[in-house]
């Protein structure tokens, strides 16, 4: 394959970042915005050519005769040679799911670009301050994603997971004269810091072992006993060995070394995914700019922590003990933010809330993936879900951006009713609802269903619990979607200042992702992306085969849960009633916990602010000002005092000098004579 | 003896003195710190072109451009020049930071000649330190490189300059004592017995004749005296309230290069002359300096005084230098060099940028501050990018090297663990690799304390962004930092030519 | 009777004993001035006849000997000089009395 189209696919918003951010501010605000919405579209247009060439043209790098797809390396200079075996290369690898993130990543960000050409101006069209600033930050975004998601080897996806942190850090910021923006994009920078610290650990015991950095030799790696040697160094599949067996150092406090690097590696995709306890700075990071949120915040940077374990699956599936701890993050996570999400107010947080929880979903379905049921059907699940979540997810949040920008405000008990005012974002908002509840045959309703048989697979009780999340998705969603366009009705003191709908360039972003909402489902993902290239299913991929393969005992049972569901939230709150405020008050504590996100962000304050900063860094602080700074003062004090207390044998009395003078004479006589004798 | 282009290190200085001394007003005084400061700067990136040239070529030799001139020959004192990587990278950063110091001191009063003289003549030092190799005209050079500092604290600094002033130059001067018995010591015993003794590194590395008894006795000495320099915990105490007290340009010259002082010395003579010592005492000062980087990062945390924030964050940065050099394996040293690189580069970036801030608002309190982004964009950008290689951002240069020194020295704890010799290393990795996340909470404190946020004082919207002579001073070393941290496979290779097995032979290092 | 270098020696130490006697105990300036060259002459005294009497055939010993007295008047000259300023300064030659030099 030709090198020229992925290259430009890194280059194009590389260049734009620099040409944005060095000359930005010298361009009128439309040519800036013009310029990287044209790059951003370039890139669209390319990395789709990479990635359905790579699905569709059959070259024999791609896929073997038997079906199977292969790893691609298209091109991977040295970047920093460490040692011999450990060099971090700069690459582009194109695989299954490296070739469907570039159909994610551009998607998203082409539909943010241009929907941010409306979005960042007021209701005069005035653009907002930093508007090219914006556009900058968000090439370098789109840059850093792709950057890791084609990474060829583990540190070069550190790279640019720590750039997209950065480029996080500053979109959330981007309002940087508003304290809260600049302590949520603070949180978010550190806690995810603190998650890499343990993926950098993690990276290190891999590397270690293995003496390869490269995705390529560490997840071909035997599996089954069996080396795929052709293209394992033969000292990385011996280190891998030797992480299990006999290895001088295999087990630590209880665990295998292998499974603690899995497991910090882990800890990575939790700070950046967001899975409980580091998904504190998600909610916050809404302070960001709505479309930041739904392109970095809902359908890309957040899943970079999936799409690690799903990089490193065959490794994972060697230390299984690693996926467990994957499930029961993730279970857990699911269920504390869809709890969460019920009861919050301001429909960023719902929608956040909501992101964590699916992403949860994502982590559960590798976690309970295995080979031996349905040729890991868990994998593709995953994968599935965090292709469409990405879809609908973005479209809710550029809906709610919309709503926001004509109302002016988080808070939807300022909006209620809107459903005439604005019908364009009313249907693509609903279409999204109905995707993320998993009503077939929306988007969701397919991946969500892979994974509930994925975890049907694995465990019942997974299952029974996932299932119930499903439910709870559904229903906050409802919840949400009746609350912003039902309830009662919209009260408008001024006709000329009613809320409507947006201009096109808001609401093309809005028609597209609905629409890719409601057929991404059919999209026949276990022919393309499967966990070892293989197709799940015999016989050829058509626009049903979804159809055709889905279990309908488990899509039956799910459905219902959705349906029933909707059909609470319905009663509820379409219209204003009494219910919900005696459902809050039949369970006062619950609501309360659930309401302050069961105090998560408390503690971290305690811990931080009372443990860190008030018993940690104030005692250092003060103990090199006071003893370490005492002790060297206190060493100029005593040499100052020490002379000042001999300084009186300098009387000035000569004849003084001559006692002295001669005492030591006679003293030193003295010695020598006894010396002598 | 001037056909060696490496004395024209000293004597590009020692003329940029002669011709300050002549100056009869401030443009002409620039004209000679500039002129002069962009000759070295120009030769030393023409050393390293042939240098690399030469190193392709397949010369293996530890030190090129050698010469030895013989001053005083009961003594065996010599003037004996070569460079190898390291110092090449060292020169390289010397000349950027005088440039960039330079044109920060372009509004320098009063005295302005004189604080030029007094720069310069430090700077000469530096520039001697580092093309010596032998160790007695080192010394002197290091020597020359310190007093200078007292008087450019002491006379134009801020604060409470006297005492700080007083602090750095006693506690280097003691510094300089352990050495200078360490080196007398390494004299004593350079040559086996009945050979002529040597002040010659290159020679007494190859003799090997200091027994290990007395390693035991001079390492120490050595690797305290130059980690004095080094900011090594507990002796770093100078660090902040020097840096604090100096002005712009000193503050730079001093955290950019002098502290580097210490970290090469360490390397150079201590590690590189008595490696046994080193590998058998190296987990005193491996606890030491692990203290170090922690310690400076936690203290960083709750300063309220920007140069304080920094010179903590140099205590840091500066412990990892040493931390990793102390971990004895090729990649970790590599590391160490890129660090002192990445910090002097760095750390000069922010000092420049406090000094134009503090000379603007006239505080460094952070409290006093807040919202510079919206009324000096330029030098809070620039702040931000600093911070960013600060915190180890890819593509900028601290990322290369804290990831070069982790995965180095982690590679020697595995290594020390496996075979076990105790965890040690092991735990103060991972110890040190805790510093990434505090230093981004320091970093990011200052960011959203000073920077951003509404306008604290509305005094200070009037104040202007930065002037072309400040803005030429940062854009020079953002420049540099940029360009360690996007191809850094260029300043490591510079590097591992150091590495050689010739010298390695030496030390028996993998 | 043989006249051998204790005879010599013996008034010398006595002679010097006296010079330090007298430079501790005497506040007189001047008399301390005496009482030094007290010393100085009965170490010339020694010098002469240690020469005298070990190194009959050199000549050392003489020439210290002069070269001290030399000297010694140099310094007294220099002695007294000093001393005329100091009671030109403070009306008194009481070496109690002159203690500005110290610390």
């Amino acid at each position: 394959m030709d090198i020229t189209l992925p290259l430009l696919i890194l280059v194009i918003p590389l260049f734009m970042f620099l040409l944005l951010g060095l000359c930005g501010m010298k361009m009128s605000h439309r040519l800036a915005g013009t310029l990287g919405t044209l790059g951003m579209g370039t890139v669209l247009v390319l990395s789709y050519i990479t990635a359905l060439t790579y699905f569709y043209s059959g070259a024999p790098e791609f896929i073997t005769q038997a079906g199977e797809r292969l790893q691609y390396t298209v091109f991977n200079v040295t970047w920093l040679q460490f040692t011999d075996s450990l060099v971090i290369r700069l690459g582009f690898l194109l695989d299954p799911i490296s070739a469907m993130m570039l159909i994610v990543i551009p998607t998203i960000s082409f539909m943010v670009h241009l929907y941010s050409l409306g979005y960042m101006r007021d209701h005069h069209g005035v653009y907002e301050h930093g508007f090219q600033r914006f556009y900058a930050f968000l090439s370098l975004f789109s840059f850093s994603m792709l950057g890791l998601v084609v990474a060829t080897n583990i540190f070069q996806m550190y790279i640019f997971w720590e750039l997209v942190g950065a480029s996080s850090y500053l979109l959330i910021g981007f309002y940087y004269k508003k304290p809260s923006a600049v302590s949520a994009s603070k949180k978010a920078f550190i806690v995810t810091r603190f998650a890499d610290l343990g993926f950098l650990i993690g990276i290190l015991i891999l590397s270690f072992y293995t003496g390869t950095f490269n995705f390529a030799d560490l997840t071909s790696a035997p599996v089954d006993g069996i080396a795929n040697v052709s293209q394992v160094s033969l000292t990385t599949a011996e280190g891998i060995k030797a992480m299990f067996t006999n290895s001088p150092a295999p087990m630590f406090m209880g665990a295998s070394v292998m499974t603690w690097a899995l497991v910090l590696i882990f800890m990575g995709g939790m700070g950046k995914s967001a899975m409980m306890p580091l998904h504190i700075w998600l909610p916050d990071a809404m302070e960001g700019p709505t479309p930041v949120s739904a392109l970095i915040h809902a359908a890309t940077m957040v899943v970079a922590g999936v799409y690690l374990v799903a990089r490193l699956f065959p490794l994972y599936l060697m230390e299984t003990a690693a996926l467990d701890i994957i499930v029961v993050v993730g279970a857990l996570t699911a269920f504390y933010a869809a709890m969460v999400a019920c009861t919050q107010i301001d429909i960023k947080r719902v929608l956040a809330f909501s992101t964590i929880s699916q992403i949860a979903f994502m982590m559960v379905s590798l976690g309970v993936a295995r080979p031996e049921f349905h040729h890991g059907l868990g994998y593709m699940a995953g994968m599935f879900h965090l292709f469409t979540h990405a879809m609908f997810k973005a479209l809710l949040f550029l809906c709610a951006g919309a709503l926001i920008h004509a109302i002016g405000s988080n808070d939807y008990t300022a909006m209620h009713g809107l459903r005439k005012y604005m019908p364009i974002t009313h249907i693509t908002f609903l279409i999204g609802c109905l995707a993320i509840a998993g009503i077939i045959p929306f988007a969701g309703f397919f991946s969500k269903d892979e994974i509930l048989t994925a975890c049907f697979g694995h465990s019942i009780v997974w299952y029974i619990w996932m299932s119930l999340v499903a439910g709870l998705t559904a229903f906050y969603m409802f919840r949400l979607y009746y609350l912003i366009f039902w309830w009662k009705e919209h009260k408008v003191h001024d006709p000329h200042h009613a809320p409507h709908d947006q201009p096109w360039t808001m609401t093309l972003p809005l028609v597209i992702l609905a629409a890719i909402s409601c057929v991404a489902g059919f999209v026949p993902f276990g022919f393309l992306v499967t966990w070892n290239g293989k197709p799940m299913f015999e016989g050829h991929a058509s626009f049903f085969t979804n159809l055709e393969h889905l279990d309908w005992s488990v899509a039956g049972i799910s459905l219902a849960v959705a349906i029933i569901a909707i059909l609470i939230a319905t009663a509820m709150y379409k219209k204003e009633n009494p219910l919900p405020e005696k459902m809050r008050n039949a369970l006062p504590r619950l609501w309360d916990w659930c309401y302050h996100r069961f105090y998560w962000d408390e503690l971290y304050q305690f811990i931080t602010h009372k443990i860190i900063f008030g018993c940690i860094c104030k005692p250092i602080a003060w103990f090199d000002r006071h003893i370490i700074d005492g002790a060297m003062d206190g060493l100029a004090y005593v040499t100052n005092k020490a002379s000042v207390a001999i300084k009186g044998f300098q009387s000035g009395k000569i004849q003084m000098y001559v006692w002295f003078y001669l005492a030591g004479a006679l003293l030193l006589g003295a010695i020598t004579v006894i010396c002598l004798i | 003896m001037f056909s060696n282009i490496l004395i024209y290190f000293v004597v590009i200085p020692l003329l940029m003195l002669a011709g300050l001394a002549i100056c009869r007003n401030i443009r002409q005084i620039r004209a000679v710190a500039v002129t002069g400061s962009l000759a070295l700067t120009a030769l030393s990136v023409w050393l390293l072109l042939d240098y690399l040239a030469l190193r392709a070529a397949g010369e293996t030799a530890p030190m090129l451009y050698t010469g030895t001139w013989t001053w005083f020959a009961p003594l065996h004192i010599n003037l004996a020049v070569g460079v190898d990587g390291i110092s090449i990278a060292m020169l390289i950063l010397s000349s950027i930071i005088l440039l960039t110091g330079s044109f920060a001191s372009w509004k320098i009063e009063p005295h302005t000649k004189d604080f030029f003289l007094w720069l310069i003549l430090l700077s000469t030092g530096v520039f001697g330190f580092f093309i010596s190799i032998d160790l007695f005209t080192m010394f002197m050079f290091y020597e020359v490189a310190l007093i200078p500092m007292y008087l450019l604290i002491g006379v134009w600094g801020s604060g409470n300059k006297n005492y700080s002033a007083m602090k750095l130059t006693l506690m280097l001067m003691g510094g300089s004592a352990f050495l200078m018995l360490g080196l007398i010591g390494i004299y004593y015993h350079s040559a086996p017995a009945g050979q002529p003794l040597t002040w010659n590194l290159l020679q007494i590395a190859q003799n090997a004749s200091i027994s290990e008894g007395w390693q035991y006795f001079l390492f120490p000495m050595t690797f305290v005296g130059f980690g004095v320099l080094g900011a090594m915990f507990p002796f770093h105490t100078w660090s902040p309230d020097g840096h604090a007290s100096a002005p712009t340009a000193v503050s730079m010259l001093h955290a950019g290069v002098l502290m580097k002082l210490g970290g090469y010395g360490c390397f150079r003579v201590a590690i590189y002359l008595m490696p046994q010592a080193a590998e058998e005492l190296a987990w005193i000062f491996l606890i030491l300096t692990g203290i170090s980087v922690v310690y400076g990062a936690f203290s960083a945390c709750v300063q309220t005084d920007l140069k304080y924030i920094n010179a903590y964050s140099s205590v840091s940065h500066c412990g990892l230098v040493l931390f990793a050099i102390l971990m004895l394996n090729t990649t970790a040293m590599t590391g160490a060099i890129m660090q002192m690189l990445s910090h002097g580069l760095m750390t000069a970036l922010f000092f420049a940028l406090i000094g134009m801030i503090y000379g603007r608002t006239h505080t460094r309190d952070i409290r006093l501050m807040g919202g510079l982004m919206k009324i000096m964009p330029f030098l809070a950008v620039c702040y931000v990018i600093a911070g960013m290689a600060s915190l180890g951002l890819p593509g900028l240069s601290g990322f290369v090297a804290e990831m070069t020194i982790f995965v180095g020295s982690f590679k020697a704890g595995m290594a020390d663990y496996l075979a076990g010799e105790g965890s040690l290393r092991l735990v103060f990795t991972i110890i040190a690799c805790c510093s990434i996340v505090i230093t981004a909470v320091y970093i990011l404190r200052v960011v959203g304390k000073l920077l951003l946020g509404p306008v604290y004082d509305e005094h200070h919207l009037t104040l202007t962004d930065a002037t072309w002579w400040e803005r030429t001073s940062t854009v020079v070393l953002i420049i540099c930092v940029a360009a360690i941290g996007c191809f850094p496979n260029f300043f490591e290779s510079l590097i591992k030519f150091t590495f050689s097995p010739s010298i390695f032979a030496v030390i028996g290092m993998n | 009777m043989d006249i051998t270098v204790i005879y010599y020696l013996v008034p010398s130490l006595i002679m010097f004993c006296c010079g330090v006697y007298g430079f501790v105990t005497r506040k007189n300036m001047i008399a301390m001035l005496i009482s030094l060259e007290l010393m100085l002459n009965s170490v010339d005294i020694n010098f002469v006849v240690f020469n005298r009497y070990l190194f009959p055939g050199q000549l050392e010993g003489m020439f210290f000997t002069l070269f001290a007295i030399a000297i010694a008047a140099a310094e007294t000259a220099l002695a007294i000089a000093i001393i005329i300023n100091i009671f030109r300064a403070s009306k008194n030659i009481d070496v109690t009395d002159v203690t500005k030099m110290k610390f």
